[in-house]
């Protein structure tokens, strides 16, 4: 308990800069180093599937940005509820700058999906539960940074996005579990999860797997360089209220 | 050493190339931002200190 208190002082900005500031670059080598490592091994030292042939190198980059689309806005949920509770004006910026985060992973994952589903399905899009679910959780994405925007009171703004945060979470939980909910549509069951039985050979999984840690970490790199922007603009937004 | 991607290689490299695109793309304007962001803070400070 002691040590989760402490956690509490980096919601402090002065401090979350400096503790920041020494994990940019050690963070940034880690990131490339999975990414680069899992996609690589994914792509040059993996076999083709018996099935959909040489597509499946596409599941070391679709699953990972597919699983951190939805993560994001989970994650964006955590930081919303936090400055409900706590008020502390780090977790409603790191709310903001995870959502553009959020909406690139999105982007890739439905992008990578239609490319990938145009040979196996006969189309690039279907109005399948889980695909639908991802367009509502893009859309959700764009009015939450939409909101920010239309906001020029911070705190106003910060309690309004928490609550469209905290009602969008019911469409990130259907794009996650959409496969479970209706057992129809053409997207597969989850191939990587922590819940059920593996559906992917090891051959696959592995070299995933180290994708996802990649772009896991490749979030958090993002998340702390967009955050520390959007302190420094909040710092420049009072000392320009003070000079006027 | 490039794989044999059969007659999928056009969907494979359209899918890494695309994918490429937007995280590069992403990542670029994030630290240009950033960046752009840092030197306005600088300059910002360095206006108020000057101010008498």
């Amino acid at each position: 308990m002691k040590r989760l208190n402490a956690l509490w002082q980096y919601a402090n900005p002065a401090k979350f800069m400096a503790l920041s500031e020494k994990l940019l670059w050690p963070l940034a080598v880690l990131t490339l180093a999975c990414i680069l490592g899992g996609l690589i091994w994914g792509f040059f030292f993996t076999p083709d599937d018996f099935r959909q042939g040489s597509t499946v190198k596409i599941f070391y980059l679709h699953v990972p940005t597919a699983t951190m689309a939805t993560g994001i806005w989970f994650m964006m949920v955590a930081a919303s509820l936090v400055w409900f509770i706590r008020r502390h004006p780090v977790s409603a910026l790191a709310a903001k700058a995870a959502a553009p985060i959020g909406i690139i992973m999105t982007l890739v994952a439905m992008a990578t999906g239609a490319i990938w589903g145009k040979p196996m399905w006969g189309t690039y899009w279907a109005w399948d539960p889980r695909l639908t679910a991802f367009m509502i959780l893009l859309v959700f994405y764009f009015g939450y940074i939409a909101l920010w925007q239309a906001i020029e009171d911070r705190e106003t703004a910060s309690d309004l996005t928490s609550i469209l945060c905290i009602v969008g979470t019911v469409f990130a939980v259907i794009s996650r579990y959409a496969v479970n909910f209706w057992n129809q549509g053409l997207h597969q069951g989850a191939s990587m999860s922590v819940e059920s039985e593996r559906a992917v050979a090891d051959v696959f999984f592995y070299p995933a797997l180290v994708s996802l840690v990649g772009f896991f970490l490749l979030f958090l790199w993002l998340l702390l360089v967009r955050t520390r922007m959007e302190i420094r603009r909040q710092r420049i937004a009072a000392l320009l209220a003070r000079g006027t | 050493m490039m794989p044999d991607l059969g007659q999928h290689a056009d969907t494979v490299l359209l899918a890494y190339g695309v994918s490429a695109i937007l995280l590069l793309g992403f990542g670029f304007a994030t630290w240009w931002s950033a960046k752009k962001t840092r030197d306005a803070l600088k300059a910002a400070e360095a206006l108020i200190k000057s101010e008498p």
